[in-house]
């Protein structure tokens, strides 16, 4: 079976290829038989690509959208026995081909990135939480607080978070007109009707909680904070990266990220 | 046979796949169902909803592991990350058995996501039973493999189909997931007699029966799991389980999933199968 793969590359030979391989019937040839495989190949992974990025397709529209999810694809087929993680590549096939999304690459970017993290968010791990009390008593110097893995801190350049949740909005409104029992169907329509977002950095946490994925908004300063918290600085560290916040400040997102069960233990 | 060793020696009834858009009417009203069959793969996560939702079934219902990417035809090795994943939840869920496919699917580390069918041929079945015993062997609980549906066959194949089939459970003495829509699907699309598929099959070895609808085009059938089973299959269904006996019995419906009360309504129409087997009539085919 492994020998048939080296000569399945290159389209010119899949004709003679299937010939040789598989039985023609009274029906189909045998690259027709083949041919089966390869379209619903294509719509199993596209559909699955469409599902996940919603926010992306917008952003670039449908045309572009779909060469973009072909030649994704093509170069980085699933990896993985899940189709959860078909899209773990896109963020650097992104960074290296940025012809897929001109003239819109800055805004695809941060999209692709945004739409990743729900995934993550969505079945990512969750660690025993640290909780506030767990940290009376701590010495800052020495402490550091992992963040939960489902966790992802994200710069943006566009408010893409407010765009996405539009966005979401839109199609229940859409799929409410046509409801049915049918929750399951696809419905690749355009979903061209919101205005792009305007230029605007944020800072934005994309975490879960009671399983629902929230897109929390950051000020640049707690940001920093939780960056260096991930980055395996002590408590003490991360708090020297925030110059414009006090200590009553610090605290009080301490508490409340806390709450919100962001802290775990290394 | 309903209760045998590739089963675990349960007689479950009659099941439904575990579906998102059913998830909210199920876990709400509780509705009365003999058991659920999930694709372990969705579950196979580290966190978040599926669990969560897993776990408030589990509380109230029997539920059985059934995967889609085991390969076990596959050229490569077992994914050993994968068992791992699998081992887990089969721990969580307690299943009493799983099942997966009789097929291939990856290649070099790259997964098609689909149930690609095998050259028939002894030394395939060999491949394959050998990776067969080595799951059940790590995973520690009976296997079921289920036949496929197919669009293709290949000139090296030197066997039927059921032949094939009946060569790899026999060599990795494990149970068999009999998919009678599938046999229907295969058997149109590749011209033989599905009852030759039905009758010579292991029976004893039967652990549970699929069945599902599919779509008719011009040349060839699809096997889509998005309609009600049509009659020739029911009566297929029906010879099976003249042949095996009453087995637990699960019905696949996957893409346009209509209300939890119709999928059901339409599991349910099994039963008249079921119920109609009487002792006069022959049990099992050794």
């Amino acid at each position: 079976m492994t020998s048939l793969t080296p000569r399945w590359k290159t389209r010119t030979t899949s004709r003679p290829v299937a010939k040789a391989f598989i039985k023609p019937n009274d029906r189909l040839t045998s690259f027709e038989r083949l041919q089966i495989y390869n379209r619903q190949y294509w719509f199993r992974i596209i559909d699955c690509f469409y599902d996940d990025y919603p926010g992306l397709r917008a952003v670039l529209g449908e045309r572009r959208f779909r060469s973009l999810a072909c030649a994704y694809l093509g170069k980085h087929p699933s990896s993985s026995f899940t189709l959860r993680n078909l899209g773990q590549n896109l963020e650097s096939f992104l960074r290296d081909q940025p012809r897929w999304t001109r003239p819109r690459e800055r805004m695809a970017l941060d999209m692709a990135r945004l739409e990743w993290a729900r995934v993550v968010a969505f079945d990512g791990e969750a660690r025993p939480m640290v909780s506030i009390d767990d940290l009376l008593g701590a010495k800052p110097t020495k402490l550091r607080l992992r963040l939960q893995p489902y966790l992802s801190l994200l710069e943006l350049r566009y408010p893409l978070d407010d765009y996405l949740i539009a966005l979401k909005k839109l199609s229940v409104e859409s799929l409410r007109g046509e409801a049915s029992n049918a929750v399951t169907q696809h419905h690749h329509t355009g979903v061209r009707q919101l205005h792009r977002p305007k230029a605007e950095t944020i800072y934005v946490a994309v975490h879960r909680m009671e399983n629902a994925i929230y897109y929390k908004r950051l000020t640049r300063e707690q940001f920093l904070l939780l960056r260096a918290l991930e980055r395996n600085k002590t408590v003490e560290q991360a708090c020297a990266q925030v110059d414009y916040a006090s200590a009553e400040d610090i605290q009080s997102w301490f508490e409340m990220w806390a709450s919100l069960g962001w802290f775990c233990q290394p | 046979m309903p209760a045998n060793a590739f089963n675990n020696h349960t007689s479950y009834g009659i099941g439904l796949g575990l579906r998102v858009p059913h998830y909210q009417h199920i876990l709400s009203n509780k509705p009365v169902c003999d058991w659920f069959e999930i694709i372990s793969e969705n579950f196979m996560v580290d966190g978040g909803r599926p669990l969560e939702v897993l776990d408030q079934i589990l509380e109230q219902y029997r539920v059985v592991q059934h995967g889609v990417s085991m390969y076990f035809g596959s050229a490569e090795k077992l994914n050993r990350e994968h068992l791992t994943k699998l081992k887990r939840l089969v721990k969580r869920t307690n299943t009493p058995w799983l099942s997966d496919h009789l097929c291939w699917g990856s290649v070099d580390g790259r997964y098609t996501h689909d149930l690609l069918p095998m050259p028939y041929t002894k030394a395939v079945a060999k491949h394959t039973a050998e990776k067969i015993r080595a799951a059940r062997d790590f995973l520690e609980v009976p296997i079921a493999v289920e036949n496929v549906s197919s669009y293709a066959e290949f000139h090296a194949s030197d066997m039927t189909e059921w032949e094939f089939l009946s060569e790899v459970v026999e060599l990795a003495d494990c149970g068999i997931l009999l998919d009678v829509n599938n046999i229907y699907v295969s058997a149109m699309n590749h011209n033989f007699n599905p009852y030759d598929y039905v009758n010579n099959v292991p029976h004893h070895r039967v652990a549970q029966i699929h069945i599902a609808g599919h779509s008719k085009y011009r040349k060839y059938i699809l096997d889509t799991h998005d309609h009600p089973v049509i009659d020739p299959v029911w009566k297929l269904y029906a010879r099976a389980i003249q042949l095996v006996g009453p087995t637990a019995t699960l019905l696949e419906w996957d893409a346009s999933i209509p209300s939890f009360e119709e999928v059901h309504d339409e599991a349910l129409k099994a039963n008249q199968f079921l119920h109609s087997l009487t002792r006069s009539e022959p049990v099992g085919i050794a």
